[in-house]
């Protein structure tokens, strides 16, 4: 995993809230059996028309927003718990993902795959729509080691919470793997003693 | 004092990270093609065997036809997907129920009907209605690809321990009112995020009386309102329901599991961070209006008007409504439907069948309809045979397809043309679930019934 490093970015803004993994990537893109090339469907039935061409008034088909960052309504990545919606996400070019709640898979799968999501009050995400709409070369900053957003546009900041564990492993770029394979003989231990097992 | 939860959490507590999350030990693990090849190839990669096969159990259920299934899958993605997963299977020497294995169906069906699931465990899988398993009074929850690697490679996965719900469903459910119109009620109310960070403990005399089957709906859409799971105490209506089957321990080890089973329960005035009580009493038969679970009401209901919603879910809520061609304020009874879809893990199960048959039996399927009535497994489709279902239903004009989750999320062909409406017994109408453009409404079997014969829907 690549280690994560502070971001100054240009951002996406997706007022919609409740996205689920269904829109982010539909089911029939799911057939792949590596995790490359999802980013091309990401959105798809929202991007494209049936005969696959860009739908203009979707927002990743308008050139006048870009950036590694994507700013989105409440309650982001609900539903499946298709870990291709991460994929998808940071296949694009995404780096962070801002909304006022996420659900819990989703947050799991992107921390899993280098992809921050930062939770921040609906007033500050309210006002970051605000500035992207005045103009859309506004910009955020995401500093993992401080935990804070700043909105550039306005100055205001926000700290945001994430585990101990967690901000480590993206910061040293690791994964939970390399741990638990470290732990097997705690493992091996609890096989031993556990109270009841099942055969 | 603790929870069930807590009790079952804390006994698969291998170790914890240091202002970090749980190391936790499974019991279970389930896959299916979807979701694991690319896990399989990360311990490929790294030169790893799975650390304890015993426990992984392989299905091939979301990405195969309901027709035809003895021939080669046509779509050539799609068969190499469940030929790679019959790969992994064999490489790693794991148990496989493929395609006409009499074992084979929905992941969330076979668990539970082959003695798989049982009380007290962890189990997980990557799919989010691994939740359904909560029903035997598990922890079962729903994973990512990276989590089903960690499982494979140490049967352990690295979690933050969530808060504790219990939803209690008090009073005694009205006829035609179903576990699906309970759920799709408890949604209605806490909507699609409401139990976000929770994992839920269904509790009161309604739940009591579910059947097993029953708790399995319940449990299986708790993933709607975003609870990562939600289990039921196991009571002598769980224990009847496990024993004898396959996996089911036997002799002195059946006495000595229900033992232990028995004292898995809440104790009394153990807290939970939240809890939330229904009368059951209030609940009518429910459908859904909107593209997500939380956007339900009583069949004879009216969708909220734009005043009813707050401002920041507007743009959502009018985006919802111009997706399913409905107005606010619009009432739904009466509407004329084109699709019905009985299935799922939420609604496959020969229970759901029953129902279903029973509303159709010596009536006729309405021409405007196509209908879709898919068993979750082999096992549910031989017992259809076995009380002679399928001679009512053809007698009735429908015809019974092969397990699968099919048009629960059309990854095969069984796809709802755009614009078409569609009542399900499936556990999500997002947009695009049943195939891009069509228009999902989500509904118990009973519901579909009336609506596969109505033509419309229609009060069961």
């Amino acid at each position: 995993m690549e280690k994560f490093q502070t971001i100054t970015s240009t951002y996406v803004p997706l007022p919609i809230e409740n996205v689920d993994t269904d829109q982010i990537i539909p089911a029939r893109f799911l057939k792949a059996t590596t995790r490359e090339g999802f980013g091309d469907n990401l959105f798809a039935d929202w991007r494209y028309d049936k005969e696959g061409n860009p739908k203009l008034d979707f927002v990743l088909n308008n050139p006048v927003y870009s950036g590694e960052v994507l700013v989105a309504g409440k309650n982001f990545g609900s539903g499946s718990s298709r870990e291709h919606a991460a994929w998808a996400i940071g296949g694009y070019g995404f780096k962070v993902v801002v909304s006022s709640f996420f659900a819990d898979i989703f947050r799991n799968n992107a921390l899993n795959n280098g992809i921050l999501p930062v939770v921040v009050s609906e007033k500050f995400l309210g006002e970051l729509f605000v500035s992207v709409d005045k103009n859309p070369k506004a910009t955020v900053t995401v500093n993992l080691e401080e935990q804070t957003i700043t909105n550039n546009g306005t100055g205001s900041a926000e700290s945001f919470e994430i585990n101990p564990y967690k901000k480590e492993c993206l910061l040293k770029g690791l994964d939970d793997i390399d741990f638990l394979l470290s732990n097997k003989d705690k493992i091996e231990e609890y096989e031993r003693n556990r109270a009841f097992a099942y055969e | 004092m603790k929870t069930l939860f807590d009790k079952i959490w804390d006994a698969h507590v291998v170790a914890t990270v240091k202002d970090g999350p749980t190391q936790l030990y499974i019991d279970r693990h389930l896959c299916h093609e979807v979701t694991s090849p690319q896990a399989f190839a990360g311990i490929r990669a790294r030169g790893l065997n799975v650390y304890r096969p015993k426990q992984t159990t392989l299905t091939a259920d979301h990405n195969i036809p309901t027709m035809w299934q003895n021939k080669p899958i046509r779509d050539t993605v799609s068969r190499f997907q469940v030929e790679t997963l019959a790969k992994n299977a064999s490489d790693f020497g794991l148990t496989y129920y493929g395609l006409n294995n009499p074992k084979n169906g929905i992941v969330h069906v076979i668990g539970p009907e082959n003695g798989y699931t049982q009380p007290g465990m962890t189990i997980v899988c990557g799919d989010s209605h691994t939740s359904t398993h909560g029903a035997f009074g598990a922890i079962a929850f729903g994973i990512g690809t990276s989590e089903v690697e960690m499982v494979l490679a140490s049967q352990c996965i690295l979690q933050t321990r969530p808060k504790t719900m219990r939803i209690n469903f008090d009073g005694k459910l009205e006829e035609n009112v179903s576990a699906k119109d309970m759920a799709l009620y408890m949604i209605s109310q806490l909507t699609t995020g409401g139990a976000t960070g929770y994992f839920v403990e269904y509790a009161g005399e309604a739940v009591r009386n579910l059947s097993m089957e029953e708790r399995m709906t319940l449990c299986n859409l708790s993933i709607e309102m975003g609870a990562r799971g939600g289990l039921v105490a196991p009571d002598e209506t769980t224990f009847n329901y496990i024993k004898g089957r396959e996996f089911a321990p036997k002799g002195d080890k059946w006495e000595k599991a229900v033992a232990y089973w028995k004292t898995l329960k809440s104790d009394e005035g153990a807290a939970f961070d939240k809890e939330v009580t229904f009368d059951v009493a209030k609940i009518r038969p429910m459908i859904t209006y909107g593209t997500n679970p939380g956007m339900g009401m009583p069949i004879d209901g009216t969708i909220p008007h734009l005043d009813d919603i707050g401002e920041a879910g507007k743009i959502s809520f009018e985006k919802s409504l111009n997706y399913m061609g409905f107005t606010p304020g619009e009432k739904l009874e009466g509407k004329q439907i084109d699709y019905v879809f009985l299935g799922s893990c939420t609604n496959g199960r020969i229970e759901d069948f029953r129902v279903f048959t029973q509303y159709v039996k010596g009536k006729k399927k309405a021409g405007n309809v196509t209908a879709w009535l898919v068993p979750g497994s082999w096992q549910v489709r031989k017992q259809i045979e076995a009380e002679g279902l399928d001679k009512i239903l053809e007698e009735a004009g429908f015809e019974l397809r092969q397990p699968g989750c099919s048009a629960c999320l059309a990854m095969n062909d069984d796809k709802v043309p755009a614009g078409k409406y569609a009542v399900s017994t499936s556990n999500r109408n997002f947009e695009g679930r049943q195939g891009p453009g069509a228009r999902t409404i989500l509904a118990g079997p009973l519901v579909a019934a009336a609506a596969a014969i109505n033509g419309k829907i229609t009060e069961p």
